[in-house]
């Protein structure tokens, strides 16, 4: 007990005495509460995802649509009509109305489509003269999944997790116990070094993802409308993006615990804000902007084109674009940053 | 075969941490074939002055010189290190970490050689996690060897070894300095230091406060040998050539000629029943240099 006690005692002083790893500690459940309260400040789901485009009437005016006012429906406004139709086809939103045409658009085949015109059609019917009466199209499409629409999260989660614990923890251990050292005693360099962990780990999380990707797809079948090839690419670009980060964290710590704060300052904000979850359609703006700072946004906006709408190289060539911006800021940061002790 | 022209020489090294000066204007020169010694209490900055002449952290000033020129980019692949503290690769066994290290210079020792010369074979294909502390040096020297270097530098080897591992370490190191490679080693224990070293300075306080061998260095400062005689045994008033002192109940007289001073003390009336002649050694040296023990 005396024993126990001692090194108990030890272990509280030593944590207590690390500012930076007190401070993470401290203050990235904090971010965390704040990010949460912000991105869901309603504290409840939304039952029903309507498309908007174009003006909505004034509230109380003649054309306004009353039951669109009505709690725990979500309004998503987009700026033309084939975003829109295009979701409600495969079910990831239940009606499109257009203020602009006067027309409303549901999937036949949709459940809660069925649901919100009947909400719709008695403010439609009874309503006075000049005033904007809705005429209802369809569209038609079988729903997608959510599993499909959640794959290329939990295979951006696989790279984001294997790339930054895989290189950047790593490395951050080795420094700490010396291994970096033993090898800065040999002829290797460090580019030599940081490329063979790169490239190590570039393998690693690819061919993971390749089993966790083909071994569910043999059970589930996911949707899969667009290129193989272009998913590879989107992959191998993501991959090494995040692996890029992690050289940029581990260039100088030589603590673990100081590396554990930062990669969960990293990876958290990015798994909420990235639309891994839940799309990120219909949040506040802010959390928007946000979302366009994280790698993985771009990864899984691209791979959701790929898989679920057959994009091609043209409708993803922007998302692949930033993703190999980034990877180059950040291996310039890395190696520039960069130190062995 | 010890060659005139020095090996590697150090002129008036600095570091410091700060305001702490771990090595504050040495200098030295180390003989071809020779093992050289770096003695010092810890925090004397013996690792800190090995640690900037293997270029592992830079100098604030002063010249390192191998073989009369300047360290270049090469001298990594001509030097092997023993690190004091150190970690590997883990999940990989002993052959595997050797491999390892052996592709990372241009001309590797063959494997054979390094696996006889630190006696390995036991355990070679063993976990390198999984090793005893003697063994864990042994592989660590194998790695130090890899290359084949003309300079080696053990900081510490044996530090936390059982007596039969260090010799086993000593047996090893000899038979390295009998193939004509050079050493530099740092240790805390004077016996190693004596059973090793050729030539040896001692370090406090990030200077040298003695330099020389440890034969000629023992002669300096004790004398051949200390003859202590109980107190009670000494006529009264009896004198003697080489100086004496009195401590704890016996008379000890530090002399350079032990035959002559034995001799003195038969003459003297001395009853020799009690007498007993002792040799110092490089701890009571360091005492007497620091004031303060090896630790």
């Amino acid at each position: 007990m005396q024993k126990f006690w001692a090194v108990f005692v030890a272990r509280n002083l030593e944590f207590f005495r690390d500012r930076s790893t007190l401070i993470f500690n401290l203050v990235f459940p904090i971010i965390l509460i704040f990010g949460f309260a912000f991105a869901f400040p309603g504290g409840g789901g939304t039952t029903f995802k309507i498309g908007t485009v174009g003006e909505a009437p004034a509230a109380g005016s003649a054309s306004d649509v009353a039951f669109l006012h009505y709690k725990n429906l979500q309004l998503v406004p987009y700026a033309s009509l084939e975003q829109p139709l295009d979701r409600l086809a495969h079910h990831q939103i239940d009606m499109v109305i257009d203020y602009s045409k006067g027309e409303y658009y549901v999937n036949d085949a949709s459940a809660n489509g069925y649901v919100l015109e009947k909400m719709l059609l008695p403010a439609n019917s009874g309503k006075a003269a000049g005033a904007v009466v809705f005429a209802k199209k369809t569209v038609t499409g079988a729903p997608i999944r959510y599993v499909d629409w959640f794959i290329p999260g939990v295979i951006g989660i696989n790279i984001l997790f294997g790339s930054l614990s895989g290189v950047g923890f790593v490395i951050v251990r080795y420094r700490r116990n010396g291994v970096l050292k033993r090898f800065k005693a040999t002829p290797l360099s460090a580019f030599q070094f940081v490329s063979a962990q790169v490239l190590s780990r570039f393998f690693i999380v690819a061919f993971i993802s390749a089993v966790i990707f083909t071994g569910t797809d043999l059970v589930l079948h996911f949707r899969m409308a667009g290129s193989w090839g272009l998913l590879a690419l989107v992959n191998a670009l993501a991959i090494l993006c995040m692996i890029s980060i992690g050289l940029v964290f581990a260039s100088r710590i030589k603590s673990e615990e100081v590396a554990g704060g930062i990669m969960n300052l990293i990876t958290w904000p990015m798994m909420i804000l990235s639309g891994v979850f839940f799309s990120l359609e219909g949040t506040p703006r802010a959390m928007q902007v946000a979302s366009r700072a994280f790698p993985i946004t771009y990864y899984i906006e691209a791979s959701r084109a790929i898989m679920l709408d057959g994009a091609g190289f043209a409708q993803v060539a922007g998302d692949l674009g930033v993703l190999a911006a980034m990877t180059l800021v950040f291996l310039a940061a890395a190696a520039a940053l960069f130190k062995w002790e | 075969m010890i060659k005139a022209t020095p090996i590697l020489e150090v002129r008036d090294l600095r570091k410091s941490y700060g305001k702490v000066k771990a090595v504050d204007g040495i200098s030295f020169a180390v003989r071809e074939g020779s093992c050289f010694g770096i003695l010092g209490p810890n925090g004397a900055g013996k690792t800190t002055a090995i640690e900037v002449i293997e270029t592992i952290h830079d100098p604030d000033s002063g010249t390192i010189l191998y073989r009369g020129e300047a360290v270049a980019r090469s001298f990594k692949e001509n030097i092997g290190i023993q690190f004091q503290d150190t970690s590997l690769q883990e999940f990989l066994t002993v052959r595997e970490t050797l491999e390892l290290f052996s592709k990372l210079y241009p001309r590797p020792r063959p494997m054979d050689e390094i696996i006889a010369d630190c006696s390995l074979e036991e355990f070679i294909d063993r976990d390198n996690r999984k090793l005893s502390g003697g063994q864990r040096q042994r592989m660590l020297l194998g790695i130090a060897l890899v290359n084949n270097p003309d300079l080696l530098f053990l900081d510490e080897p044996t530090t936390g070894l059982d007596p039969h591992a260090r010799r086993n370490f000593w047996r090893l190191v000899q038979g390295i300095k009998a193939q004509g490679k050079t050493v530099i080693l740092t240790t805390h224990y004077m016996d190693e230091a004596e059973y090793l070293c050729d030539d040896i300075i001692v370090m406090d306080h990030g200077h040298i406060i003695e330099s020389g061998r440890p034969r000629e260095l023992l002669l300096k400062h004790f004398g051949e040998a200390v003859i202590r005689v109980p107190e009670a045994a000494v006529p009264a008033g009896a004198a003697f050539s080489c100086p004496a002192e009195s401590e704890e109940g016996f008379v000890s007289l530090t002399c350079a000629d032990t035959d002559a001073t034995l001799r003195e003390l038969v003459a003297a009336g001395v009853d020799l029943r009690g007498v007993l002649v002792e040799r110092r050694n490089l701890d009571d040296l360091f005492l007497k240099l620091t004031g303060s023990g090896l630790d």
